[in-house]
């Protein structure tokens, strides 16, 4: 009896060790396809992945997914004009900007839901209020629809405007070199993106 | 034993208590009520420590910026702040939302607390002296 709770313990010690460096869950729906490799079937499976899309930077530069191809990066969702949680994210997006600033295979990409009032000069004034220079952060500016819509059918977050006011919520989404997501984080809870910044880190060395 | 124990503890602090004046147990309440009214009201944008955001959104920790302004304080709060201002030398042009559902007695809390933490030390504001100075707003 006494061995079979030693046993556990070492196990136990084990698992715990084998979780500090954890491979992080792929999140969205996945299909599996049969192929035939070498005459066998083989059961593959497909995540799904961010599709492409088109957005100008604040500095007036169109971004799209290729410039992400092979990149890990965070997506969120704000608005300049926003009085309640986005300063709280900004913040907390921040300490995850002051991290990665100078990583090129790691970059920030908030959208804007308000495209009437943030254009880019909006954008860029904002950025150099905020503070954020160089390439990591982008702030993107496009097509209301088009946000709208890779907010909620891809990034699966909320994204709306209700007629009295812009509805979204606080999270940062983690996407990997693949495209897929990887993680999300309430943006406005400081905990959170503490573990956002160690998973980025467990997310760049796959 | 026990209850002599307690009973000169109850006697110290009814002693500790009676010693504050009743100016500084208004201040007490002013300044907790404050620090409530501030999570709810003020922090979001302006930060736990009042550290503001960037270029964005003005610190409180810029004592000289607020004893300047002392008066215009209570206009800030209810009316919000559409007026460029300097605030520990950066300059801030960001619209500042009105806070027009708070009554005075809660401005005049906020503003206690505000001006007796991170940093400041101003004493109290009370409600008439913030009525005084809604009166007198731009």
């Amino acid at each position: 009896m006494k061995k079979l709770i030693y046993l556990m313990a070492g196990l136990g010690i084990l698992g715990a060790c084998h979780n500090a460096d954890k491979t992080l869950p792929i999140f969205g729906n996945r299909q599996t396809v049969t192929k035939t490799v070498d005459g066998k079937p083989e059961i593959d499976t497909i995540y799904a992945t961010i599709p492409s899309f088109s957005f100008v930077n604040q500095y007036g530069k169109t971004i799209t997914d290729k410039d992400v191809d092979g990149k890990i990066y965070v997506a969120d969702f704000f608005f300049t004009s926003c009085p309640s949680i986005c300063p709280i994210m900004q913040r907390n997006m921040l300490t995850v900007y002051n991290e990665f600033k100078s990583d090129p295979n790691v970059k920030i990409l908030s959208h804007t839901i308000d495209p009437k009032h943030d254009t880019v000069p909006v954008l860029k004034q904002y950025a150099d209020k905020l503070g954020i220079t160089g390439d990591s952060w982008w702030l993107l500016y496009g097509k209301k629809e088009e946000i709208y819509q890779i907010a909620e059918k891809n990034y699966l977050v909320s994204a709306k405007d209700s007629g009295q006011g812009y509805v979204h919520d606080g999270y940062f989404i983690l996407i990997d070199k693949q495209k897929r997501i990887r993680g999300s984080y309430d943006g406005t809870d400081m905990k959170q993106v503490t573990q956002l910044v160690t998973d980025m880190h467990t997310l760049e060395k796959e | 034993m026990k209850t002599k124990l307690l009973l000169l503890i109850a006697a110290i602090a009814c002693l500790l208590f009676s010693c504050q004046s009743e100016e500084s147990q208004t201040y007490n309440r002013y300044y907790s009520m404050g620090s409530v009214l501030y999570i709810q009201h003020c922090q979001n944008c302006h930060g736990t420590n009042a550290e503001g955001l960037g270029n964005l959104i003005p610190p409180f920790t810029d004592s000289v910026f607020l004893r300047k302004n002392l008066a215009q304080l209570p206009c800030f709060v209810k009316n919000g702040l559409k007026d460029t201002i300097t605030v520990a030398g950066k300059k801030f042009s960001n619209n500042m939302p009105a806070q027009g559902n708070l009554s005075s007695i809660e401005i005049a809390e906020i503003l206690t607390y505000v001006t007796n933490s991170f940093g400041n030390k101003m004493g109290l504001i009370d409600a008439p002296k913030v009525n005084a100075d809604l009166a007198g707003c731009r």
